[in-house]
């Protein structure tokens, strides 16, 4: 036995913990973790399946039809597996680890665990979309729920629910604008979309697919969206005007009963993107400035998990003139029964626009959030998001380096798109650089979408979900970012350096001789093997 | 200006941490603003709303609103309730254990649109995901996954399409009446779409028609599903990838990706774009809300360029031996060119493609090749053995079914009573596809004696 150590005596000044830093002292986890392909042994098995009884044989494959290679899939026993997978999950920052504000346009909230429970019963998961009606009146009744629900916050006539994303929602209206003027027969006249170019790709994107021309209408000196652009791009050829309010730009637009006018009297229809509805639930409606169709995206404004970028749901609400063009089937509910049902029988419908009826996990779950707060906790829910985002404006807006373009002295709704332009002149840092380095303080931070018409821009979205505490920590990490821009721009430029991995070197990602999309296609582009192992 | 309503909030709400009054107070004194309402200054007063929401009375705790839900779900009756002999594009099938584990993971459930450096994890398991698939489909390009096989349907024609920069489509194989919709809706303003019926007695492709249809030109691309359907798994196939060939056309094929530790890769018989939905490999009915698509070509520039979709990369990083993941040719996409990129993209199923990942690493090729046999298998014994019943006739003779087959009731008895009946006896089948034509589908799940259950049941009813 060794003698014991002599007693050593401690202050209490030593033996005082000086407390957390101001900024955490973050490190992503990294397990330098191999490609799957490079894991397991021939042989191993991951899980194995049912064989079937052999006396009832087999059938036989015509040779052309038969596999003659099998596929080249790892061979790893179960816990390699998982490890692998659990690794790459340590190695990923989900929002419920992160202040997630930095992900601005997409309303980065808390979606509650309960909710998830929900999904994953049974009697959710394991129901098929063909089974007889008075088999599914729970699901069919949650469904014809949010539909009413969703009626209500936008006051439009109709809802469906069928569309498997914000810009499948986004297309479905844009197929409902083109229903309905096929119907009038003025389709041919009426070939143009106008939207704004604060809005969301997708609006641009999905009219031009659908078969539009599409006109964007850039912003004035204030920011808001050039009216007097509208007047000049509105006219007999007009089909419906695609806009969000407030833009991606956090800007309300104060006009936008006007736009909806000048678009009418033209003869055009007006679609709303509701892609930014959080910060207005309860406080204005898309009927209530005369839309005649809206969307939202139910993975963003009513709390369903974004999933690593979906599966998502998106909601179509139009006013009754609209609703023969609705996707088929609509769910319809009988009173005096009290029975749901499916209505697969709509003529004018614009069909279907996926399998079956929606993204039917994501519809239980955005029920039972609204559920949960009703009508108060939805106005809560705005208003918190409004003022932690105007409480984020007045942290950031002290900050050397940035800028809060047009608008100036006006509040801001549910985001902001702020520049780091004067930063950039000053230190010839981008706005990318400084989402990089926020890596390193355990959050994330995403620019803004293309075209940067703000020059070196950050939107930022705190929603409801984050304490006055995080949105303190949130500013304090841009802060102390922009401190280093100016006295040690290198540790900036050459950031991440505390997470996963360092600076991709994205060059061979446009290369059509290097890029890979696959192992098989690295192999043998990259590193020359020839043929199949 | 405060309306009435601001401030009215009685609780603290557990998702909603600042709206407690001192907090919104004292955030609100810091920002210098007199209420929340200064924030809504530019929303005009005429479209405000000036009442409350007239929604339901919150159900405030997670104990009432769970008590509620469980009053929902119970009016459910579930496919592990029942015996269900349901498919026609929501299949059954078990899900490992691991694939739940993974995708349930907080890390990766609530995660969005990171960049590599904190969702390294998303890039890597995505990437892994499009390698797992291409080793099944013998390509070098899939795309991180669209909402659903339709769209991804859809979008393949179209792709075909600008490639070619012809005018028709063909489809030569049965097709589903709600996926031609999707995909007449979705290239209505460049293509139209032909149906080639198929021979009404063997249900595979005819191949005089698809010929003849072809002769007209300005065909952009032939496409079949395989299965079809009906069930069929074509011998015609590779007959149809010659004749869109000696056309100009492009040769497109929707394949099941669970069948292909069997049968051969659209890409072995000429297909140039393979698609499909993977809600097969590991994903949960979910009331048909689990679909997720995938495309599948050659490593061509020319048709990586008509992706709308997002396609992930391995490149280096700055430090020797890492893996670093990118967004392959971004600028061909509309998050870059709006308007101006190919389609569109958005949120689409990305988590669905991880599962699938998981699915696929751990069922391997023997895994996977023992599912297909397994299947094949049962469909061929439910076909026999359901022609056994009186009443019941099985269709198109000798031809090679997966998983789903169609039957045809000879007696006086609809298919919707007979499907009425069955469920009685707590059986889910019998999908009508006609007055007297009905569907089923067997999979892994099903056991032989299933299958003589479901049998001797419709011996019962089918007089």
């Amino acid at each position: 036995m060794t003698a014991p150590h002599a007693p050593v005596s401690v202050s209490p000044e030593e033996a005082r913990i000086a407390g957390k830093p101001r900024l955490r002292r973050f490190r992503q986890a990294s397990w330098d973790e191999k490609l799957i392909f490079e894991l397991g042994s021939p042989g191993e098995r991951g899980v194995l399946v049912p064989t079937a009884d052999p006396s009832i044989g087999k059938p036989t494959i015509p040779d052309a039809l038969r596999r003659t290679d099998p596929p080249a899939l790892p061979e790893m026993s179960q816990q390699q597996v998982l490890r692998h997978y659990l690794r790459l999950s340590q190695e990923n920052l989900g929002a419920d680890l992160n202040i997630d504000v930095g992900q601005g346009t997409c309303t980065m909230k808390y979606s509650p665990k309960v909710n998830d429970q929900f999904v994953r019963d049974l009697r959710i998961a394991a129901l098929h979309p063909l089974q007889d009606e008075d088999t599914v009146q729970g699901v069919l009744g949650i469904i014809h729920s949010l539909e009413q629900l969703l009626k209500e916050i936008s006051g439009m006539d109709r809802v469906s629910l069928q569309p498997g994303a914000g810009s499948a929602a986004i297309y479905t209206n844009v197929a409902m604008i083109r229903a309905y003027f096929t119907a009038r027969g003025e389709l041919e006249q009426r070939d143009e979309v106008i939207t704004t170019i604060f809005s969301h790709p997708s609006n641009a994107a999905c009219a031009k697919t659908a078969g539009f021309k599409v006109i964007t209408l850039h912003p004035d000196a204030d920011g808001y969206p050039d009216i007097e652009a509208l007047k000049a791009a509105v006219g007999p050829r007009t089909a419906a005007l695609l806009i969000t309010n407030p833009e991606d730009t956090g800007i309300y637009n104060p006009r936008i009963e006007e736009f909806v006018r000048i678009v009418h009297e033209a003869g055009g229809l007006c679609s709303y993107d509701q892609a930014n509805a959080n910060g207005i639930l309860g406080i204005t409606r898309a009927r209530d400035a005369g839309f005649d169709l809206c969307h939202f995206n139910l993975h963003k404004t009513f709390s369903t998990p974004h999933a690593c970028g979906g599966p998502a749901a998106g909601a179509c609400a139009v006013t009754e003139e609209l609703a023969p063009y609705l996707p088929r089937p609509t769910v319809e509910f009988d009173p005096e029964t009290g029975v749901y049902r499916l209505d697969d029988e709509r003529p004018e419908s614009v069909g279907k626009m996926r399998p079956f009826y929606g993204v039917v996990p994501n519809l239980v779950r955005a029920y039972a959030w609204i559920m949960s707060l009703g009508a108060e906790g939805l106005r809560a829910a705005a208003e918190t998001a409004v003022l932690n985002n105007n409480y984020l404006l007045h942290k950031v807006r002290q900050i050397p380096g940035v800028s809060v373009p047009y608008a100036a002295g006006r509040p801001r709704v549910e985001q902001v798109r702020y520049s780091w332009e004067k930063l950039h002149q000053d230190t010839g840092l981008h706005s990318e650089d400084i989402g990089l380095r926020a890596a390193d303080f355990g959050t994330h931070y995403w620019t803004s979408h293309h075209p940067y018409v703000v020059p070196e821009p950050m939107t930022l979205e705190p929603t409801e979900s984050y304490t006055r505490a995080d949105l303190d920590e949130y500013a304090a990490i841009l802060a102390e970012i922009a401190r280093e821009a100016y006295e040690d721009p290198e540790t900036v430029r050459t950031a991440p350096h505390r997470s996963t991995i360092h600076r991709v070197r994205p060059e061979a990602l446009d290369d059509p001789a290097v890029w890979a999309v696959s192992w098989r296609a690295y192999r043998r582009k990259v590193l020359g093997e020839a043929g199949r192992p | 200006m405060t309306s009435p309503q601001d401030s009215a909030h009685t609780h603290a709400h557990p998702y909603i941490p600042n709206a407690v009054p001192a907090v919104r107070q004292a955030m609100l004194e810091e920002i210098g603003a007199a209420s929340v309402e200064d924030f809504y200054a530019d929303i005009p007063d005429g479209i405000r709303l000036h009442r409350p929401l007239d929604l339901p009375a919150p159900l405030r705790s997670e104990a009432e609103l769970t008590r509620h839900m469980e009053e929902l779900l119970g009016r459910n009756t579930s496919t592990r309730q029942a015996l269900s002999f349901l498919g026609s594009g929501c299949y059954q099938h078990h899900v490992p254990a691991v694939v739940d584990e993974v995708v349930n993971r907080s890390e990766f459930l609530t995660a969005y649109a990171g960049e590599p450096y904190e969702d390294h994890g998303r890039f890597q398991a995505l990437w892994e995901y499009q390698s797992m698939m291409a080793e099944l489909l013998d390509v070098e390009i899939v795309n991180v996954p669209v909402y659903d096989g339709f769209q991804a349907s859809g979008t393949a024609l179209r792709m075909a399409g600008r490639i070619t920069g012809r005018r028709r489509v063909l489809v030569a194989t049965a097709i589903d009446t709600d996926k031609l919709s999707r995909i007449r809706d979705y290239v209505r303003p460049d293509h139209d779409v032909t149906v080639v019926p198929v021979d009404p007695d063997t249900g595979c492709a005819d191949l005089d028609a698809v010929r003849e249809a072809l002769a007209a030109g300005d065909t952009a691309a032939v496409y079949a599903d395989t299965p079809s359907a009906l069930g069929i798994v074509d011998e015609a196939l590779p007959r149809l990838a010659e004749l869109a060939h000696d056309a100009g056309a492009l040769y497109v094929v929707g394949c099941n990706p669970l069948t292909l530790g069997v049968l051969a890769p659209p890409s072995a018989y000429g297909a140039d774009i393979a698609c499909g939905d993977i809600q097969p490999l590991g994903l949960h009915q979910s009331f048909g809300g689990a679909n997720a698509g995938f495309i599948a070509t050659r490593d061509e520039e020319a048709l990586v360029a008509e992706y709308p979709s997002r396609l992930f990369g391995l490149v280096p990083t700055t430090v020797e031996g890492e893996y670093g993941f990118g967004d392959v040719a971004y600028e061909r996409t509309s998050f870059a060119l709006r308007e101006e990129g190919k389609e569109w993209v958005g949120t689409a199923a990305a988590l669905h493609g991880i599962g699938a990942g998981v699915y696929l690493a751990l069922m391997g090729p023997q895994g996977m090749r023992e599912i297909g046999d397994t299947i094949l298998a049962l469909t061929a014994y439910a076909r026999r053995r359901l022609a056994e019943v009186p009443g019941i006739a099985v269709p198109y003779g000798d031809a090679l079914h997966f998983a789903d087959f169609t039957v045809r009731y000879t007696g006086s008895r609809t298919a919707t009573e007979i499907r009425a009946e069955l469920k009685e006896r707590g059986i889910f089948g019998s999908t009508p596809t006609g007055t007297h034509e009905a569907a089923f589908c067997v999979t892994e799940v099903h056991t032989k004696a299933d299958i003589d259950r479901l049998a001797a049941t419709l011996e019962e009813i089918v007089k």
